[in-house]
């Protein structure tokens, strides 16, 4: 009873995250919707992911540029593993073909954490970016393990399940990702609290002090970074579960990029930022690359302003509101907002406006696209949408401008009323 | 011969290439230890500057006014992005410079179409010059080469013999002793950063028709420069240049002896056959590693000498 009470916030993620897919459900087929799943699929091992990416960058300080060697190697090994199961030449139950991946991490995270961690800050950025270029470039290399650029196509429905499921549709598949993550994620919030998790916060804050404590950053750094390659193996093998292949772009530049934008847009700080950051991510991925070419461009602009403007990603913007929620008075700052979120949706509005069009004259164009709102289809090489757009910019900036002076004003008030609050109390 | 000849010329005009890059890179990093993700871009932006005022009023006018325009860009980045980012420390202006240039790549995709654009080198100089065992050597080549040595010997002569050059150079190796001298860094910061770029930008220009003019071509030549700077040292611009002369006939010739370790160790007696462990490595022929040979080399050298060639700290 006990446990649920202290526990329940993970529980209800959990049911919530497995009702979700039942609200896209199509009733009249009986059927999930395969967008739905595969999307939430993707989110969960992208989580899994960014978090693990997490334990280097939030709790070690160790700023990483090849992350997805780690991610990758998981999910060939997890593949190479499968492989051997179908061949009959071992046996292991389907629900732990992760824990195989996650083994696989394990291992090359040590190998190449003997390398990488003799360094730390830009010369560890630099060696592990010089690592992902080198594994990246052997995945095109070497045909035996990494099969080229074909990659390791394998099939999922292996009848060794432990359970009785046969992992052939997607919502099967979907419940053992959903596992397997908070499986994970329950892990990796409790490694924080070992010695060791608190020692990599040491040697982030102050590595000198951390030595002279007695331990020896390099091992610390060794063990964080193997422990967050099993995690990002865990990643890999349920991405071969999800996509019944492996290709070189899991161990890609683009890849570790998607973790450190999602952990940074997210949150470093925090332990369920890069939780936030995945989903804000994948969406934006998903979502607006059905529509649009930019996505990466949004995501981009994101980052740039999280890391000029708030460094503590989205959870930490939340956290700012944590002092003013619990003195109650959330209320006087909604009028606020409400004046801020006309110009800033303009502003929004025509920002993305100007990008789309810019994108529809040249790459849109050459794919044979138009550009249309609510089937009206807009003349990207006419004057007007152009006016309109850099009005709506400029206009609405000038605008959320003044408001967002107000804003602060407002806030500081706040600030300063439940300081003097604290103060008396 | 022939082959080693030519390799030789060619190996030299793109190291010469890579120096113009690191060079600028080389003081940005030694100076505030800021690690340039976007250098590369800038690099790009050259290329593409100069495509699109080569098409209106030719490759003379491009070759000085797009490096200009990027300088701009570059001081433009330093004043008004950078410095804003650089109280929250080293990281953050990394991750600042990186998302950069993924906002740059994007961009030029946006405006340029995700197509290589049909930047050619100048009839003025599309002839060959002279031919080396029937190989013929063409003129633009040498023409690069003419303008990075002159590039090679301003930035020098700037370096040595004027009283900015030497405050730079003090602020290379002891930026906070510089500044405690009363030296205005910062401000000497933004001049080396938008001159930097304008060398990359420059390098762009000459480089882009000699290679592809493509939206990849930031993001492919970025870890090689990345390399080259490593590989030099910190605060060593004799170094950074003997590393680019280096990878450049490193890559050159990688990509011309057509062996692998197999028919080394054949000449030891040894065969490879299929069976033998390790076999698919042995038998990759040397031309295949060549892309991966830069960084091998930086893995190595931040593992066993962080502080490169002729470094005078670790990186």
């Amino acid at each position: 009873m006990n446990m649920l009470r202290r526990h329940w916030p993970w529980i209800l993620a959990f049911v919530i995250l497995l009702a979700i897919p039942f609200l896209f459900y199509d009733w009249s087929k009986g059927r999930h919707s395969g967008f739905v799943l595969t999307l939430m699929s993707e989110i969960g091992v992208m989580a899994i992911f960014a978090l693990s990416y997490n334990m280097l960058m939030g709790q070690a300080g160790l700023l990483s540029f090849g992350h997805a060697v780690l991610l990758g190697m998981g999910a060939y090994c997890a593949a190479h593993v499968v492989l051997l199961v179908k061949a009959g030449t071992i046996w292991l139950p389907t629900e732990l073909v992760p824990l195989a991946g996650g083994l696989g991490g394990l291992f090359f995270g040590f190998v190449f954490g003997w390398l990488v961690t003799k360094q730390r800050a830009t010369a560890f950025a630099m060696i592990t970016m010089g690592l992902g270029e080198l594994v990246s470039a052997a995945a095109l290399m070497f045909m035996g393990f990494f099969g080229g650029e074909g990659g390791i196509p394998v099939d999922r429905v292996m009848n060794t399940s432990l359970v009785g499921v046969s992992y052939s549709s997607p919502w099967q598949v979907y419940c053992l990702v959903l596992v397997w993550a908070f499986v994970a994620a329950v892990l990796m919030k409790l490694q924080t609290q070992t010695p060791l998790g608190s020692m990599a916060n040491a040697t982030r804050d102050n590595f000198e002090r951390a030595q002279f404590v007695g331990y020896d950053p390099r091992m610390v750094r060794l063990y964080q970074f193997a422990l967050s390659g099993f995690f990002a193996g865990i990643g890999g093998g349920l991405y071969v579960m999800i996509y019944e292949i492996v290709t070189f772009d899991t161990v890609s530049a683009a890849k570790s990029a998607n973790a450190l934008l999602a952990v940074y847009i997210g949150g470093a700080g925090g332990f369920f930022g890069p939780i936030l950051g995945t989903i804000v991510v994948v969406l934006l991925q998903s979502g607006v690359s059905l529509l649009s070419n930019a996505w990466l461009l949004y995501v981009g602009i994101l980052f740039i302003v999280m890391v000029m403007y708030a460094p503590g990603g989205l959870i930490g913007l939340l956290f700012m509101h944590m002092p003013i929620w619990r003195a109650g008075r959330m209320r006087e700052l909604l009028l606020p907002y409400a004046r801020a979120f006309p110009p800033a949706l303009i502003v929004l509005l025509g920002f993305v406006f100007l990008v789309e069009l810019t994108s529809f004259t040249t790459i849109g164009a050459a794919q044979g696209k138009k550009f249309s709102i609510g089937g009206n289809v807009i003349d990207t090489t006419a004057p007007m949408p152009w006016v309109i757009a850099l009005a709506m910019l400029v206009l609405g900036a000038l605008w959320l401008r003044r408001e967002a002076r107000g804003f602060r004003e407002r806030w500081d008030d706040v600030m300063d009323g439940i300081k003097r609050q604290g103060a008396m109390s | 011969m022939e082959v080693f000849v030519v390799s030789l010329l060619n190996g030299l005009v793109y190291g010469m290439l890579l120096f113009m890059l690191a060079s600028g890179l080389t003081l940005i990093l030694s100076m505030m230890g800021v690690l340039n993700f976007a250098h590369a871009s800038a690099y790009m932006l050259g290329a593409y500057f100069a495509y699109t005022i080569s098409t209106y009023i030719g490759f003379w006018p491009a070759l000085i006014l797009a490096p200009l325009l990027c300088g701009l860009v570059g001081a433009a980045i330093e004043m008004f992005g950078l410095r804003r980012v650089h109280r929250n420390g080293h990281i953050a202006e990394l991750l600042f410079t990186f998302g950069l240039a993924l906002l740059i790549e994007k961009g030029v995709q946006m405006t340029w179409g995700l197509l290589p654009v049909p930047y050619r080198v100048p009839e003025l100089l599309d002839f060959p010059l002279f031919s080396v065992y029937g190989t013929h050597f063409p003129a633009y080549r040498a023409f690069m080469l003419l303008i990075s040595a002159l590039m090679f010997g301003a930035i020098w002569l700037g370096l040595t013999r004027t009283r900015i050059g030497l405050v730079i150079q003090a602020a290379l190796t002891h930026p906070d002793m510089a500044s405690a001298l009363g030296h205005n860094v910062p401000r000497i910061f933004t001049l080396v950063f938008a001159a930097g770029t304008a060398l990359a930008g420059l390098a762009g220009v000459i480089g882009g028709n000699y290679q592809v003019t493509e939206p990849a071509m930031a993001f492919t030549m970025g870890p090689i420069v990345f390399v080259v700077v490593v590989f030099g040292g910190l605060g060593s611009l004799t170094g950074c240049f003997i590393a680019s002369i280096l990878m450049g006939l490193i890559q050159t010739f990688a990509v011309v002896f057509d062996v692998s370790l197999a028919d080394l160790l054949a000449k030891f007696g040894f065969t490879v056959t299929s069976g033998t462990p390790f076999a698919e490595v042995l038998n990759v022929t040397l031309p295949r590693v060549g892309a991966l040979l830069p960084f091998l080399m930086l893995v190595l050298i931040l593992v066993f000498r962080p502080r490169g060639l002729m470094g005078t700290r670790d990186t």
